[in-house]
């Protein structure tokens, strides 16, 4: 009786040890965890956009400029434009002037703070051979002299769409489309599903996979909120027609840095506004307009 | 406090008894051969290297996986698709058990259930370790985040996976507690759970494949034969993995189950993966007679595109596994032939892993929507996890098996009072 109990308590010993030692394990191999730093309680209890007061959002903008200022050292200065009444925003693409340069994709890079290692941005150009609307002949790594004779360009950004099926699917309503037709992203909210990505016909969303990289004299400081911040890793990110820009007046990155006048941007609820004229003198198309997605982006032939 | 009657238990002495079942279970599942302690440990081992893959692409971003702006979903969610399937699967027990009241296949039933609860508990890792913002998973439970139900079909998912979850936790936590104590279960507290279990089991995969079928950009998914797909490959797969569970159970765990409950389970399979095959063939024959822009993931899978064709290899290996095992499961006395068995079960395993894996997630994004071809295969890093989500599924199967067949057998039981010491072994 007592040999039997004493290997039941020894048993009970090594199972103890044994409960240790992996208990122990476990914690060495989630330590990485705790070497990332930039995690704070404030920004892990954040609520959603929408339900930030004035004061709650005046917080957290004075946050992620302290932040800013400490990994970067540069002062930033991050406003929250919110969308004009009577406003919705519209973009249109003369493809027979397009002559494929890249410009707006790098001015994209530029103003939007995207990592300077992976050269991203949110425009891809492809370069397509005359004669065929199948983008399966297009080509986006083309690296040579532009425009090449046989071939037309055509950049694509995001949509804007009225359906838009990435925000159907987001499972946390970390994005959605704002009143002048802008579809944002909560930078703050997006738990990185990448739901969104998979739903986009437009190859428009990008993800974080890292930190982005960016020299402290290359940031654009001034930012906005839902738009050109320097965006935390492990989120979606997309275009936002500049819209710390737009919504003050001014016009896309891209559009300024259009060397041919391709681009047109404005208010199509304003009758007197240039995208007005184009979309009602132009025959206009849309990509992928079986898919139903009503974008607010355009495209047109001039001859 | 009154002391009722030996045989008939008072709510009241639940306060002892089910004290009692947890501690007996934990030390049951805690004890057992050498074999037994290698299996367990070396399952430890991979979920602890799983564990530091994870935490190191948690605090230093997914750059470390092959996933790209291009492919942005992989092996986790590959994975994790196929996990759902095995889930679903292991409902094929519970209709023949309860639905056509099969008496030895009852005996047997927990073993799907448990099967059931280890994949779901897989599937649910797999979600969170392909999150780029794990900190923020608290933004997808109802009512403290947002949840964007019913639009989103991931929310309808979670649902339906933590649904799933717990019901099969109630059914085998049910039972398994009543034959502990001796008792014959109530069918008031599990009929009604198990015939609810049967629908949800087809809700879970049907679920999962509108996540990706109602995607009207990714032709290669926006199809109305995926779900039902889904569904065949699962009654393949579930019912394949408890046969090989049961083959390994009755060497190395001296199970006494007869032949019949695995005669069944053959026999489901015999038709489920023909039914799987003719999908199959029905979907390659839309997609290459027509031909058309829309079918250019179905050739890039096949055929491959030009350089780009990593999943050529892994696409036709599926198709013959799928066959092999399926001209082998036609074998009328398969269950007598061991070796051909387990042949056959692990071929259909495989296939549908391939198939419902790899196979259905990666080639949806190939081409892009801009028709762009970025090749995609797992990092060692995304293998690394991958294989703890894995071990740890198979620790938490292990584990219950362990613990479920004893009680089920009737060697362990709640004793009153003095417990005797000798139930032990």
């Amino acid at each position: 009786m007592t040999e039997k109990s004493s290997g039941l308590t020894r048993r009970r010993m090594v199972k103890g040890l044994g409960a240790t030692l992996g208990a122990a394990a476990f914690g060495a191999a989630l330590s990485p965890l705790f070497r990332s730093s930039g995690m704070n309680a404030a920004e892990l209890m954040q609520r959603h956009y929408k339900e930030l007061t004035p004061a709650d959002k005046q917080a957290v903008i004075e946050r992620l400029q302290a932040e800013a200022k400490e990994a970067f050292g540069v002062s930033i200065s991050i406003q929250d434009p919110r969308p004009t009444p009577q406003t919705k925003f519209v973009y249109a693409i003369n493809l027979s002037v397009c002559n494929g340069s890249g410009k707006c994709v790098e001015a994209c890079h530029k103003e939007n703070n995207h990592d300077r290692e992976t050269k991203q941005s949110y425009i891809r150009v492809l370069e397509m051979p005359k004669g065929t609307m199948d983008m399966e002949q297009g080509n986006t790594t083309y690296n040579h002299t532009v425009p090449s004779p046989d071939k037309f360009y055509m950049p694509v950004q995001c949509q804007q769409c009225d359906e838009p099926p990435c925000v159907d699917v987001c499972p946390v309503q970390a994005t959605w489309k704002e009143k002048d037709g802008i579809v944002v992203v909560d930078y703050n909210w997006c738990i990185g599903c990448r739901y969104c990505m998979a739903a986009c016909p437009y190859h428009a969303r990008r993800f974080n996979w890292k930190k982005p990289y960016l020299p402290a004299e290359e940031i654009n400081p001034n930012q906005g909120y839902l738009s050109n911040r320097v965006r935390p890793q492990g989120v979606v990110e997309k275009c936002h027609f500049c819209l710390h820009r737009t919504r003050e007046g001014r016009l896309p990155a891209c559009l300024e840095a259009c060397p041919t006048g391709a681009r047109v941007f404005g208010n199509i609820l304003d009758p007197k506004s240039n995208i007005r004229w184009v979309l009602e003198n132009k025959r206009v198309y849309v990509l992928k307009e079986e898919l139903g997605t009503k974008p607010s982006f355009f495209y047109f032939f001039d001859k | 406090m009154e002391q009722a009657p030996s045989d008939v238990q008072s709510p009241s002495t639940h306060r002892v008894s089910y004290p009692r079942f947890l501690m007996r279970a934990i030390s049951a599942a805690t004890d057992g051969s050498f074999l037994f302690y290698a299996w367990m440990t070396g399952l430890t081992a991979v979920f602890l290297v799983g564990v530091n893959a994870w935490a190191h692409q948690a605090s230093s971003g997914m750059i470390n996986t092959h996933m790209t702006d291009h492919v942005s979903w992989g092996l986790y969610i590959a994975n994790f698709t196929f996990m759902v399937g095995v889930a679903a699967g292991g409902v094929m027990m519970v209709i023949p058990a309860y639905l056509y009241k099969d008496r030895k296949m009852q005996d047997v039933v927990i073993i799907g259930e448990l099967l059931a609860i280890a994949a779901i508990v897989s599937c649910l890792l797999f979600v969170i370790a392909d999150l780029g913002r794990p900190d923020r998973f608290w933004h997808m439970f109802p009512g403290i985040g947002r949840f964007n139900f019913p639009m989103s079909m991931l929310t309808w998912d979670v649902l339906v996976l933590n649904g799933y979850l717990i019901i099969n936790l109630h059914v085998v936590g049910y039972l398994l507690y009543m034959r502990f104590l001796g008792r014959k279960p109530n069918p008031r507290w599990y009929k009604p759970f198990i015939l609810l279990s049967i629908v949800w089991a087809v809700s879970i995969h049907t679920v999962t494949a509108f996540l990706y079928q109602g995607l009207g950009g990714r032709p290669f998914w926006n199809s109305a034969l995926l779900a039902p797909r889904f569904l065949a490959s699962a009654f393949v797969s579930g019912p394949a993995f408890i046969i090989l569970t049961m083959i390994v159970l009755r060497r190395f765990g001296g199970s006494r189950m007869s032949d019949q409950p695995m005669n069944t389970l053959v026999k489901i399979v015999r038709v489920t993966i023909l039914i799987n095959l003719l999908m199959v063939i029905s979907e390659l024959f839309t997609e290459f007679y027509a031909g058309g822009a829309h079918t250019s993931s179905a050739r890039y899978l096949f055929f491959g595109h030009g350089e780009a064709n990593a999943l050529v290899p892994w696409i036709w290996s599926a198709i013959v596994f799928n066959i092999v095992a399926a001209v082998l499961f036609m074998k009328p006395d398969l269950v007598k032939h061991t070796k051909l068995l387990v042949t056959a079960c692990t071929l259909a395993f495989a296939g549908a892993w391939i198939e419902k894996g790899m196979g259905l997630i990666v080639p949806g994004f190939i081409p892009s929507t801009l028709h762009e071809y970025v090749e995609y295969l797992p990092s060692h890093l995304e293998w690394r996890v991958a294989a703890g989500v894995v071990a740890f599924g198979l620790l938490v199967y292990s584990a219950s098996l362990k613990v479920a067949i004893p009680i089920f057998r009737g060697d362990m039981r709640f004793e009153q009072a003095p417990p005797k010491e000798t139930a032990e072994k």
